[in-house]
């Protein structure tokens, strides 16, 4: 009994000392959290996990028409909208112009590549505090000053909202080295002799060759890039908060999903069945998203 | 005691993984392994006995205070406690947070201080009844900063010290604008004007403009209340739109310092000359006035409209008794332990004044909680610390305990779409007043 038990060659034993830990892992900071979590939101939850009043679908209408919450929303959709084909846009023309570099590749690979490793709350606080800082002598009012402009209050002003510029800069510079090493992988995946072919064909070396041969090679690391960065986008959180929070909060502008549960379920509330209901809401709308992204893309078809 | 900013938020650093060899990992999860034992035989576990009594020491946590000696000011109080051992954890971080997850698990603290207890953590009933603990001594308490931590007659926080904000301003800078300190809500405006010049802002109330830091004050300004004695919201009237609609015209015509390297509970930008007049805490009047010697001088938020009176913002944090500690769990007899975390309470923030004089008074610069000790404190008798105990006797406002924070996340949003969006302020205002009745319906419920 115990060796079928056991498998042949102890295989079952082997299998579970080997997976057990991860699944064990999987399950009690994945599955149950989320499944306590889907519980939370039917109960009205303030300062507790263990709630006893049932709440039904009250506190998916309170999220639901909050127009705070509907609010972070469009700021994420925003953000995504802009950051995504940026760093796409960026890294790509990065890649190609390294790729095509006669010497010092490996330089500018690591130099480009080196932001990746710097944190995010670092590098907010840099950008905040001496690049886009709002007083006269912050780089960019710096800048500004060399034309005669007035300095400008970046984080704090909503119109025009230069808040913007900052968070977006911020992203591009701690990303974009990171897709331009993908994107180079990908490129020298890419055969020469498909090159060859083409300029024997006559195509001429430049815009023509980059649209007929280089984009339509790089699809499987476009796909990839893409999927990533909308990821990444909807994970919005260190740098907004790190920007434009302070101790008494946080603005009511440029505030992503995240930041907002945050402040609903984990700050001075502590209301986790709203937090829950937000979350949940949170993950099937990216759920709806990556299953649109991945049938567009035809993700997981086989390669022609 | 001041806000600090805090950079919160989880650290995503990419770090380079040294290449490991099968066998090295092995070797290190042995040595892991054999650590973990040794850990395991040692027994300092922080919470645990204590040789004299032999009993568990009450845990006692405070949150991290900026000035230097308060740690072990605050070990001492509790190494002099004869009863029970205490053992003091001192938090650094967002002690908000730790508190309010703590307090959701048997291993939270048995006594700790808060800005609150917040309402939900005496509806729900996470916090201990004190009434008994300060009775002896409450009318010596400072009524204005009891009164948010009293629910339906029951006190659920011992007030430590107070803290309370005020507007700073450089006399030279107003005397060289030909500007007088200014009176009411348009004087400040006028002057916040006159003194913006090329190099210097003419006022600063926080990098985004005052929301963060302001919440009632105008309201109070403007002779409203945030919540009436009967639980209902007390600013829905047309002078509160006018007040706030004040505030958009100084961001309006560029008289406000944005962006500042630190935020409005540093006086650095007031110091360095950033700004002419500058909001912020009475815990920044030593620096300033190691700074700037006399020139400066010290104001409440000028009042606005008719009723108008002035005002700042008082607040204590509280010392509070947990209602589910381990301690009490694990007693056979709940009242008794309850008892020994609440007498430890009452020796230290009700019969100790001398400790609470110097905790209030040697480190920082707080007003202490007790009306007698304030009153016979040295430091807080001349110059500009008078005039903050003055103000806070006078015009001092305290959050009220209804005032939760979604009621308090809704005025700061609306303050702040009103000063840096420019938005209506009657049509902020009055989505406030939907936002803020619906939530005193539920909380008074």
């Amino acid at each position: 009994m115990l060796t079928r038990l056991l498998g042949p060659q102890r295989r079952h034993l082997w299998f579970w000392i080997f997976t057990g830990p991860f699944v064990i892992g999987l399950v009690v900071f994945s599955y149950i959290p989320l499944l306590w979590s889907i519980t939370l939101s039917f109960f009205d939850a303030r300062n507790t996990v263990t709630p006893t009043h049932f709440a039904g679908f009250a506190n998916y209408v309170r999220v639901l028409t909050d127009p705070a919450f509907i609010q972070s929303l469009g700021t994420f959709a925003l953000f995504a909208l802009v950051v995504v084909p940026a760093t796409y846009a960026l890294s790509l023309s990065l890649a190609l112009l390294v790729s095509q570099l006669g010497w010092g590749r490996a330089f500018f690979r690591s130099v480009f590549f080196l932001p990746t490793a710097c944190s995010y709350v670092v590098a907010a606080l840099i950008w905040k505090m001496s690049i886009f800082s709002g007083v006269r002598f912050g780089l960019a009012n710096t800048v500004l000053g060399w034309f005669g402009a007035a300095p400008v209050a970046w984080l704090s002003t909503t119109q025009p909202p230069w808040y913007w510029l900052v968070i977006i800069s911020v992203r591009l510079w701690l990303q974009a080295g990171f897709f331009l090493v993908l994107f180079l992988a990908g490129l020298q995946r890419i055969p020469r002799t498909l090159y060859e072919a083409a300029a024997v064909d006559g195509a001429q070396p430049g815009w023509q060759t980059f649209r007929y041969i280089t984009f339509p090679q790089l699809r499987t690391t476009s796909v990839a890039v893409v999927l990533l960065l909308v990821i990444n986008a909807f994970q919005a959180f260190d740098e907004f908060y790190n920007l434009l929070s302070s101790s008494r909060g946080y603005p009511p502008y440029a505030r992503p999903p995240l930041v907002y549960l945050y402040y609903v379920a984990l700050g001075q509330g502590q209301d986790l069945g709203v937090g829950s209901a937000g979350a949940v809401v949170l993950a099937l709308i990216i759920a709806v998203a990556t299953v649109m992204q991945a049938r567009w893309f035809g993700l997981g078809r086989k390669e022609p | 005691m001041s806000g600090t900013d805090v950079a919160r938020g989880e650290q995503r650093v990419s770090v380079p993984r040294p290449r490991l060899s099968r066998r090295r990992l092995l070797v290190a999860g042995g040595g892991l392994a054999v650590g973990a034992a040794l850990a395991a035989c040692g027994s300092n576990t922080g919470r645990g006995g204590n040789a004299q009594t032999g009993g568990p020491a009450l845990s006692q946590w405070y949150h991290q205070y900026g000035e230097p000696g308060v740690e072990q000011a605050v070990r001492r109080y509790a190494s002099e406690y004869r009863k029970t051992p205490v053992d003091v954890q001192w938090r650094p971080g967002d002690y908000d947070q730790q508190t309010a997850a703590a307090l959701l698990t048997d291993s939270g603290p048995d006594v700790f201080e808060s800005p609150g207890p917040t309402l939900d953590q005496i509806q729900g009933g996470q916090v201990v009844d004190l009434t008994d603990v300060i009775s002896a001594a409450q009318s010596d308490f400072n009524p204005t900063v009891l009164g948010p931590k009293t629910y339906q007659g029951k006190v659920y926080g011992i007030p430590q010290t107070i803290d309370m904000q005020m507007l700073y301003y450089r006399k030279s800078l107003l005397a060289k604008a030909g500007v007088q300190p200014p009176s009411t809500l348009d004087q400040l405006v006028a002057a916040a004007r006159a003194l913006t010049t090329d190099e210097t802002k003419g006022l600063f109330l926080g990098n985004d403009g005052g929301a963060g830091v302001l919440g009632g004050v105008p309201l109070w300004a403007a002779g409203l209340e945030l919540v009436t004695a009967d639980g209902t919201v007390g600013f829905d009237d047309p002078a509160a739109a006018t007040a706030l609609g004040k505030l958009h015209t100084l961001y309006a015509e560029k008289s406000l310092l944005l962006g500042a390297p630190s935020d409005w509970s540093d006086p650095a930008a007031f110091i360095q000359g950033l700004t002419a007049m500058q909001w912020t805490g009475l815990w920044a009047l030593p620096q300033i006035s190691t700074a700037l010697g006399d020139d400066f001088g010290v104001l409440p938020f000028p009042p606005d409209g008719p009723r108008g009176r002035p005002s700042v913002p008082v607040g204590a944090y509280a010392s509070s008794v947990s209602a589910r500690s381990k301690r009490i769990s694990e007693a056979k007899d709940s009242e008794a332990k309850d008892s020994e975390a609440k007498d430890y309470v009452k020796w230290l923030w009700v019969d100790r004044t001398d400790f609470q004089e110097d905790f209030a008074l040697s480190y920082g610069f707080h007003i202490p909680a007790r009306t007698s000790l304030a009153q016979r404190a040295a430091p807080l008798r001349s110059g500009a610390a008078a005039d903050a105990v003055r103000f806070s006797t006078e015009y001092g406002h305290a959050n009220p305990l209804l005032w939760t924070p979604r009621s308090s996340t809704a005025l700061q949003d609306a303050i702040s779409r009103i000063i840096s969006g420019g938005a209506d302020p009657s049509a902020q205002l009055a989505s406030l007043v939907t936002t803020v009745s619906a939530e005193l319906a539920r909380v008074r419920k």
